[in-house]
């Protein structure tokens, strides 16, 4: 299917005018153009400019972020079933932003307080893997696992303290919300860095697949290939955990969705499976905007809604 | 050429090779025998310098190989292992390509958009060599064990390292493909590269290595010309069990 990078890029512009586009406040097109141009009504302009734009962009940084990393974990640890979760990196995010809530913190102190639950779980599971010998894919899987099941116990344990009237943020943050993303454009920073610094190890992750030591007699430098690539998978997903908490499937699904359309070389699936995942986030929250609104859905339980069926017809067709 | 002076190998506290002196000069095809768990695989990764020995040292023309950058390791010496990962998504074509990764000029010109006509045609020309031109297209999971086998052979002669190490390539393959890869290798030496490759079959070695060397129990290896190694009484001594010539009923390729 060489179809699949241009269907892939021309979604880009697709995702973000139809989550421009769409919303609780129905714009007609001769408005929305105005507004686009920066013309006509004010309340439509302020729409368009100051609150879809950029939660369309936090959408598709979120979602870029989430499927770098899946495509970037999924070699490392030659497991197909990876995805930033697995990392622990989402559940510490988690703790700390629950803690952060039940403490009765505001919004900034929120994301300061997942920051630091995120980089504790980074440095645990980068301390706990790196041997003697280099990296330790199944160390890493180990630590991941084990983080991520003792931070869920601290979860569940924070929301069972929690006083009701705070349950209902905690679960949005939980299941995956945009709603409380804000500016998009250090996320947008990140991705394009992180994207850019996995790309110029494409060539090196294609012969990784080979296995470490096959990897090494073909002249890779294995433990630094694995540092900057590990390293780039947790910046990217701490980076998407802080910006919409922990959505899930768009990092196990995305890189899976160009694999079986025949993208397999990492210079190409590297940077579609960010634009990918981008688009089909602004999309999800698009939907998680609109379907029930003037409510809003939280997008995590969409994008997992929407991934699994797809992935399970694409297994059926190939099999 | 790679010399190993005082090599010592052990795994799991079990000592596997004592005191090795042994080279591998240009030109040279050697068998390396020896029963399951005598080291043949230990000494093969130690001499590709993937695993660093318990005492002694292995050298390339007279540097150690620690000291050696990997990229420039990579172009000297390839070295075929016996379990590799097959969880590879594209071609045959590609998979072959993957052995272009050292000698490409540089690592850019990998992911530059523009096309290796001559890792293409190196690819196509291995593939040809080893029975596999109508498969190129295929899917690489999709092939049988021995077209696997065959496919990941093609790579390392890809690679066009001075010295090849291989463990047991002729695992998974039938009569006729073992023959070929066993002509291959023979070419190889032939053309002046160095040739060092793990076998069962004592007849392969016999017939198609010059040099062989025998791996026994208890860490003791000897080094020497097949005709001198190949004999019925240190058969018997490294397999551990009695051997009778065989008669009219053994076949070999011609």
């Amino acid at each position: 299917m060489k179809a699949a990078p241009a269907v892939v890029l021309a979604l880009i512009p697709a995702s973000l005018a139809l989550a421009i586009a769409f919303g609780s406040v129905d714009l007609g097109p001769g408005q929305l153009g105005d507004a686009l141009l920066g013309r006509g009504d004010q309340i439509a302009r302020e729409i368009v400019w100051g609150v879809r734009a950029p939660r369309a962009l936090a959408a598709f940084a979120c979602g870029g972020l989430l499927a770098l990393a899946g495509a970037l974990l999924q070699v490392l640890l030659r497991n197909p079933l990876a995805d930033p979760a697995i990392l622990g990196v989402s559940g510490g995010a988690a703790a700390g932003a629950l803690a952060a809530m039940l403490a009765g913190a505001a919004a900034a102190g929120v994301n300061l307080s997942a920051l630091a639950g995120a980089s504790l779980a980074a440095a645990a599971v980068f301390t706990f893997s790196l041997g003697r010998s280099g990296w330790n894919p199944y160390r890493v899987l180990l630590t991941g696992v084990a983080l991520a099941s003792g931070f869920g116990a601290l979860v569940g344990l924070m929301l069972a303290l929690a006083p009701s009237s705070q349950v209902q943020g905690m679960l949005f943050w939980l299941l995956g919300d945009l709603s409380p993303a804000g500016d998009p454009a250090a996320a947008l920073a990140v991705l394009a860095a992180c994207a850019a610094l996995a790309f110029s190890q494409s060539a090196a992750l294609d012969v990784l697949i080979l296995g470490e030591d096959k990897a090494r007699s073909l002249g890779v430098a294995v433990t630094r290939l694995q540092a900057i690539a590990f390293g780039c998978a947790t910046l990217a997903t701490v980076a998407a955990v802080l910006l919409g908490g922990a959505i899930g499937f768009v990092g196990l699904v995305v890189p899976h969705l160009l694999r079986l359309s025949g993208v397999h070389h990492h210079r190409a699936l590297l940077p579609l499976a960010a634009c990918l995942g981008g688009s089909l986030l602004a999309l999800a929250d698009t939907l998680a905007r609109t379907v029930a609104s003037p409510a809003e859905l939280p997008v995590g339980v969409l994008t997992a809604m929407i991934g699994v069926p797809v992935l399970l017809v694409l297994l059926a067709r190939l099999r | 050429m790679l010399e190993a002076a005082g090599l010592g190998l052990s795994a799991g506290g079990r000592e596997l090779v004592r005191a090795l002196d042994f080279s591998l000069a240009p030109g040279q095809f050697w068998g390396l025998l020896g029963r399951n768990g005598a080291g043949k695989t230990s000494l093969i990764l130690a001499l590709a310098g993937l695993r660093a020995p318990q005492s002694g040292a292995v050298a390339l023309d007279g540097v150690p190989l620690a000291a050696v950058p990997r990229r420039e390791l990579a172009r000297r010496v390839a070295v075929l292992l016996q379990d590799e990962d097959s969880d590879f998504w594209g071609s045959v074509l590609d998979y072959v390509m993957l052995g272009r990764y050292p000698t490409s000029r540089s690592v850019s010109s990998m992911w530059v958009w523009g096309r290796d006509e001559e890792g293409l045609r190196g690819a196509r020309h291995r593939l040809a060599e080893l029975d596999l031109a109508d498969r190129e297209a295929q899917a690489y999971r999709t092939l049988s064990g021995g077209e696997r086998q065959r496919a990941r052979i093609a790579q390392l002669l890809l690679q066009d390292a001075d010295i090849l190490l291989l463990d047991e390539p002729l695992q998974h393959l039938d009569l006729r493909h073992q023959a070929i890869v066993m002509r291959t290798l023979a070419a190889c030496a032939a053309d002046g590269k160095a040739v060092l490759t793990a076998l069962h079959e004592p007849g392969h070695a016999a017939r198609y290595c010059p040099f062989s060397v025998l791996l026994y129990d208890a860490g003791r290896a000897s080094p020497g010309r097949s005709s001198d190694m190949l004999t019925q009484a240190n058969l018997e001594a490294l397999y551990q069990c009695r051997l009778e010539a065989a008669g009219a009923r053994s076949f070999l390729p011609s």
